[in-house]
């Protein structure tokens, strides 16, 4: 699927998804109250069917708190990148698309280990390299007296 | 039988109850710190629960306040079997953000080097399944066999393991006199050893019977999960970035890639030892065509990448490897992520792994190739 047609269809499923080309793949960014549906969408569409998720990245973007998926179609070797984020830096919280693609699961409890982000729906949200009572180290405001020493 | 069980729990005569034992953190068959909490009944295995963490080095917090050259130096340190694919895919991303492209002879320098080290990694984890099985011969064979590569990569930057070699815009040092030479000897000398490996091991009827028709991951599973790599391509899942994506010069080669459709451990075994066969032909396609030209582009003192986000994916010996550079336009990244192979493919053993012995967990990890401190970063 080219480009301009790749746009097209994700625009036909949420309205309100921002879909530019980017110098490598077709971003688009969802808001939060569609994202789970559009998700489920883009994967299940016989015409896009999104099946591998590749990557998952939680992103400090300072005005709020960003979650990139990158995926991947085997069937039509198209790419898309989807953003979702969420603007509450205090209780953040996602909708998990662990239902969808299992492998998310454990890239979103790294996110909620290290970027202190809720996944609603999760089925097993635990810290996985971190104590409990640690911070959110890849937080841009997080700081840590003891263990960093800051020139 | 199970009637005869049945009737043995009814007059209290035997009691099963599921139990929890840890497998690791320091296991020989975990590679590493792993631990993992599995849940049995008997012998079978009904719940595994991988926890990480215990080597965990905070390498994507540490990157948000290195330039870009210093980035490679942290990535040679997660899998550090596949160094070289790790720098070069951070070389690849870096350079691409900037819109540079790297002379010809860099492209196949690291090509070759990238097969080399696949396959010296390929060796170690020949050699440690072996042992994970009980036979001890594969460890010296492979082993063995491996130091020849470690040699011409001592020889070539000085160092065996965490390379350092790939850097943007080039490499870090141009091939020494006798590389050539040196890796046609090298070659030469192991097309003759791994038939002496397949003989050794892959007709081994204690080690076919522990594996064949053992644990099944099918292609549906693979891609749902995030599998990658041999593992994958096991079980019939095209994910072989040098043929799909090609970068380097893996374009102006002829490999097949390995796939089977069957997904036991024998055929993860299988999948391996074919790919060594490819990188070698890899190799020698590359090897007499080494371009005369410069081995590094002159880069700026302090590289800066234009505001943007960037991805580079990369096949290493354990599956896709994938750098994400959020920039905002500064010396240093402002978020970077690594997503590594060993990750991904870690916690689909849950799902490989349940209703199989414990012994068959063991030969699953082994196939599966785990290396703990890329999964733990």
């Amino acid at each position: 699927m080219t480009n301009e047609a790749l746009i097209a269809a994700i625009t036909g499923i949420d309205a309100e998804a921002q879909t530019l080309t980017g110098p490598q793949f077709v971003e688009t960014t969802v808001p939060l109250a569609g994202f789970h549906a559009f998700m489920k969408k883009i994967k299940e569409d016989p015409a896009l069917l999104f099946d591998y998720l590749i990557c998952v990245t939680g992103v400090d973007k300072a005005e709020n708190l960003q979650m990139v998926y990158h995926l991947e179609s085997t069937t039509h070797k198209h790419l898309l990148v989807v953003k979702v984020h969420s603007a509450d830096r205090v209780n953040p919280v996602i909708p998990s698309v662990a239902d969808l693609w299992p492998t998310s699961e454990f890239h979103e409890r790294e996110a909620f280990d290290l970027l202190g982000i809720t996944f609603s729906n999760h089925p097993d949200l635990r810290r996985m390299f971190l104590d409990d009572n640690w911070g959110y180290p890849l937080r841009k405001d997080y700081k840590d007296d003891i263990h960093i020493v800051s020139r | 039988m199970d009637e005869l069980k049945e009737v043995m729990i009814a007059n209290d005569e035997i009691r099963t109850d599921e139990y929890l034992i840890n497998m690791g953190p320091q296991h020989p068959s975990t590679h590493g710190v792993l631990r993992l909490l599995v849940q049995l009944e008997g012998e079978i295995v009904h719940n595994v629960q991988p926890h990480i963490g215990y080597i965990h080095s905070g390498i994507e917090k540490m990157a948000e306040s290195l330039s870009y050259p210093q980035l490679g130096h942290l990535t040679d340190r997660m899998d550090y079997l596949s160094a070289i694919q790790n720098t070069e895919a951070v070389a690849l991303c870096v350079e691409n953000a900037l819109q540079v492209e790297v002379p010809e002879r860099v492209k196949y320098i690291r090509t070759i080097m990238a097969e080399l080290s696949r396959l010296a990694s390929h060796q170690l984890w020949w050699c440690v399944m072996g042992m994970d099985m009980g036979a001890l011969t594969t460890f010296f064979y492979g082993l063995r066999d491996r130091e020849d590569i470690l040699d011409i990569f001592e020889e070539t930057c000085g160092a065996r393991l965490t390379l350092n070699y790939n850097i943007p815009g080039g490499v870090m040092f141009d091939i020494y006199p006798n590389f050539q030479r040196d890796v046609k000897a090298f070659i030469k000398k192991f097309k003759t050893k791994l038939p002496e490996y397949e003989r050794l091991l892959s007709g081994n009827v204690i080690f076919t019977e522990r594996t064949k028709g053992v644990a099944y991951l099918s292609k549906e599973d693979a891609i749902a999960w995030g599998v990658t790599g041999p593992t994958a391509r096991a079980s019939g899942f095209e994910c072989d970035l040098r043929k799909h994506r090609p970068y380097s010069a893996y374009d102006k080669v002829q490999f097949k890639e390995i796939l089977s459709d069957v997904g036991d451990t024998y055929t993860r075994y299988q999948v391996r030892m074919a790919e060594m066969w490819e990188s070698i032909s890899i190799i020698e396609q590359l090897i007499d065509n080494i371009p005369e030209g410069d081995f590094a582009l002159k880069m700026k003192g302090v590289v800066k990448l234009p505001e943007g986000e960037f991805y580079q994916r990369v096949e290493t010996a354990r599956g896709e490897f994938g750098v994400f550079i959020v920039s905002d336009g500064k010396k240093n990244p402002y978020r970077v992520k690594f997503r590594s192979p060993g990750f991904s493919n870690l916690f689909a053993i849950n799902h490989i792994a349940k209703g199989w012995k414990i012994a068959d967990l063991v030969a699953i990890m082994s196939t599966f190739d785990l290396v703990i401190p890329d999964i733990d970063r």
